[in-house]
């Protein structure tokens, strides 16, 4: 999150003692944690170097006292170098030649053909008239795929007949768009690697026979650091104009944006959120620089807790569900934090899978008050050590919170049940992913 | 023989691409001056990182390297290898080849799921070409009924493999096909069921409910089935597998992984950190576009041709 960078930078910056500006020691360590955020986010470990770089020379010498916390300073210095770089104002398509042609290249998977597709209602739904021309003739069924695209979004789509090879198609296609007067030619090339030399020459021919005012690389908002390589070839042998980012409505954090970018320097022009045909978007490089910082993008109820709940009490008490440590004791300050965060019924709401499902008449708020009473009546010892718990103390925790022992016994087992999903969930995860954790609260929990 | 031969062409292409830099990266750091726990660390590590390894894996095992490095003052560049493979074998829980056994039921049932366009229908191809090459019978049940022409790619597979299919129409309920296709394995005798289902993104939830929804379908079928939920990752991922890996085993309780597309540049280190936060087993890895382009996976192999 944004918030925990921020936190982070401030701890970072706590140890300043009247300097006038930022000193080496509190800028590295403030770049040891940016470093750390952008690897996670899949940025190339080399881009994040040169970032660094970018941002040491910015905040050397920065004034310490200022109206800004040097933790803010920096932070946004951050964010406004990862903006500037993912690209400046909104960059349209360039639709040149009559007719102008697109195309699609890309790697197996990332998208292309369904993007041809939201392109091409994108462009009608803009008085153009566009062609859909399939020329993977590798993948089995990709023809069909994109006719039955062609034909959801209802646009004209190019028969091969017998043609069989992708540099013929595209040229009579070419030929037949002049025919019928279609202004705009979207090519949907078959995906390849860019260390298949054969598929890459096959492109390059494409290219120089259709001369497309526009080369669009389509790249998943998923890849890792090879985004790098795949695109740097793809841009040797072609010259890309722009790019797609897809699958965006997925939870990668896409710093593969950052890595194109930085190799290609072409615009990121267009992103997919989704697979409906209209689920293509204009790119926003504000968006995107929160995105992969982790600051905007994630679930509400993420930015809720983190907003709400104390961090110091929330990164301890995900320290010790990792190490399985998690008590009554824990339960009990949870319990404490989600009071806090207001009615459940809108937290719960806010649940992937619940959302909307649950009733405010559903919710005890009650219980939750009986369970913090329960708890308070135990000795410390027993939410210590749960296992103590017997009979005899059962009854008394019961008379002395107002509750009986079935209560007990429920929250014991609940307890157990939590306990149990939030190891699954915190398992490797540390404190960074103590939203997740919350999401673990079982919803019977609050009835 | 020759089909030995030609897998481990395959494999060679496969992870020749994906091994070397590791190493080549720590040798470009080195500085004749200075020892080697002092300048391999920096190389290695962005060799780590450019694996995809990630960056909490990648600190983890820099620092056990570095430490033992200085402990034992190795030298030599083939003793720091060593060491390389030793510390990162110790961080990963598969130790051994886990293949898929599918004598152990009849039919032996197999659930095949995975985000967008990572190679889940090609991979049932594969699948379903190595055991009908092996003399057992195989069925396919095309439970992808959303993607465009997905039945259609899978019924060009089946063709192709000759192995028969169990289709609805585009548009139909997955749960459906998924009932119907065991149902046929069961009246046609058939020892394998290989079900594809639609790619779709981890975060969301309606269609993670749907996933559990066929699964429960097919259990309700044939108890016990499925018995495997495949997991097929992009090698070409990078951190998200992790969280794909944990919304897929939520939901669709997978019990192994399939890594595609390995016949490129990328490494596919991300499942170094699945499999450590999940246990949850790499079966096969994918490495080219033809039904026989499917190899066993071998940690071990794995580990080595890494920092080879
Ligand atoms: N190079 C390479 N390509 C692969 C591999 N496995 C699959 N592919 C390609 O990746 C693309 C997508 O594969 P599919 O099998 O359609 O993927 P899918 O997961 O079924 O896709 P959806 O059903 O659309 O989610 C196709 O072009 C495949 O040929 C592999 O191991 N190596
Ligand atoms: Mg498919």
């Amino acid at each position: 999150m944004f918030d925990n960078l921020q936190d982070k930078m401030d701890r970072v910056f706590k140890t300043l003692r009247g300097e006038a500006s930022l000193n080496e020691w509190h800028i590295d360590n403030a770049l040891k944690e940016i470093r750390i955020a952008l690897l996670e986010a899949d940025v190339h470990f080399k881009t994040v170097k040169d970032f660094t770089a970018r941002v040491r020379e910015r905040a050397v010498g920065l004034d310490v006292l200022t109206a800004f916390s040097p933790a803010q300073q920096v932070t946004k210095i951050v964010r406004d170098e990862l903006q500037a770089l993912l690209g400046g104002n909104e960059v349209g398509l360039a639709l040149v030649g009559s007719p102008a042609v697109v195309m699609m290249a890309g790697l197996q998977g990332s998208g292309k053909t369904t993007t041809s597709g939201k392109l091409a209602l994108h462009l009608k739904n803009r008085g153009r008239r566009p062609f859909l021309v399939p020329c993977d003739v590798y993948r089995p069924a990709a023809i069909d795929q994109l006719r039955i695209v062609a034909n959801n979004v209802k646009v004209p789509f190019y028969e091969i007949g017998d043609l069989r090879d992708p540099i013929q198609i595209a040229r009579n296609a070419l030929q037949e768009a002049r025919t019928l007067l279609h202004d705009t030619v979207i090519l949907d090339t078959a995906g390849r690697l860019h260390v298949d030399e054969e598929l890459m020459q096959e492109l390059t021919t494409i290219k120089n026979d259709t001369r497309p005012s526009e080369i669009l690389f389509v790249a998943d908002a998923m890849t890792g650091q090879d985004a790098v390589k795949s695109a740097r070839e793809f841009d040797e042998r072609l010259g890309i104009t722009g790019i797609v980012l897809t699958k965006l409505d997925g939870d990668a954090r896409g710093g593969a944006a950052l890595s194109i970018k930085s190799v290609v320097n072409r615009p990121i022009k267009l992103v997919g959120v989704g697979e409906k045909y209209t689920d293509l978007d204009v790119f926003h490089p504000d968006r995107m620089a929160s995105r992969i910082l982790g600051m905007g993008d994630v679930l509400s109820l993420i930015e809720k807790v983190e907003a709400d709940v104390d961090r110091k009490e929330a990164e301890r008490l995900a320290q010790r569900v990792s190490k399985d440590k998690f008590t009554l004791e824990d339960l009990r300050s949870q319990l404490q934090q989600v009071k806090k965060m207001g009615p459940m019924s809108q937290i719960v709401n806010m649940l992937p899978g619940v959302a909307g499902k649950v009733k405010d008449e559903d919710i005890d708020e009650n219980a939750i008050v009986r369970m913090q009473a329960i708890l308070d009546s135990m000795t410390k010892k027993e939410r210590e050590y749960p296992q103590i718990l017997n009979g005899h103390r059962k009854k008394r925790i019961a008379k002395g919170s107002g509750t009986s022992v079935q209560e007990i016994n429920r929250l014991l087992k609940q307890y157990l049940q939590m306990k149990k999903m939030m190891k699954t969930f915190s398992k490797g995860f540390g404190a960074r992913k103590f939203g997740k954790m919350m999401k673990g609260l079982p919803p019977e929990f609050l009835q | 023989m020759a089909e030995q031969k030609t897998i481990f062409a395959k494999l060679k292409r496969g992870l020749f691409m994906t091994h070397t830099e590791i190493i080549e990266k720590v040798k470009e750091s080195l500085t004749p001056d200075l020892p080697l726990d002092q300048s391999a660390i920096d190389g290695l590590e962005e060799g780590l990182l450019g694996a995809d390894v990630g960056a909490e894996l990648t600190a983890l095992l820099v620092a056990r390297i570095e430490k033992r490095v200085r402990d034992e003052r190795v030298t030599s560049m083939e003793r720091f290898t060593q060491v390389l493979r030793e510390e990162t074998r110790a961080l990963v829980p598969q130790r051994e080849a886990s293949t898929i056994d599918i004598t152990r039921a009849k039919p032996f049932v197999i659930l095949v799921v995975g985000v967008n366009g990572t190679g889940k229908t090609t991979t049932i191809a594969k699948l379903a070409a190595r055991w009908k090459n092996e003399g057992y019978n195989v069925i396919l049940g095309a439970a992808d009924t959303f993607r465009a022409a997905a039945i259609e790619q899978l019924q060009m597979w089946a063709d192709r493999v000759g192995v028969p299919i169990v289709k609805h129409k585009a548009g139909s309920d997955p749960g459906a096909v998924a009932h119907d296709t065991v149902t046929a394995a069961k009246a046609r005798n058939a020892d394998v069921v290989l079900i594809d289902t639609a790619g779709r993104l981890h975060n969301k939830s309606y269609l993670m409910d749907e996933l559990s929804k066929v699964r429960r379908v097919i259990e309700k079928e044939l108890p016990g089935a499925p018995h495997e939920t495949l997991l097929v990752l992009d090698g070409t991922t990078g951190q998200n597998g992790v969280n794909q890996a944990a919304g897929f085993l939520e939901a669709a309780k997978v019990t192994g992984m399939i890594v595609t597309k390995l016949d490129g540049t990328a490494k596919g280190g991300v499942i170094l950190s699945i499999m450590r936060q999940f246990d949850i087993p790499v079966k096969f890895i994918g490495v080219g576009e033809s039904a026989d382009d499917l190899i066993p996976f071998e940690p071990n192999a794995y580990v080595d041709t890494l920092f080879e």
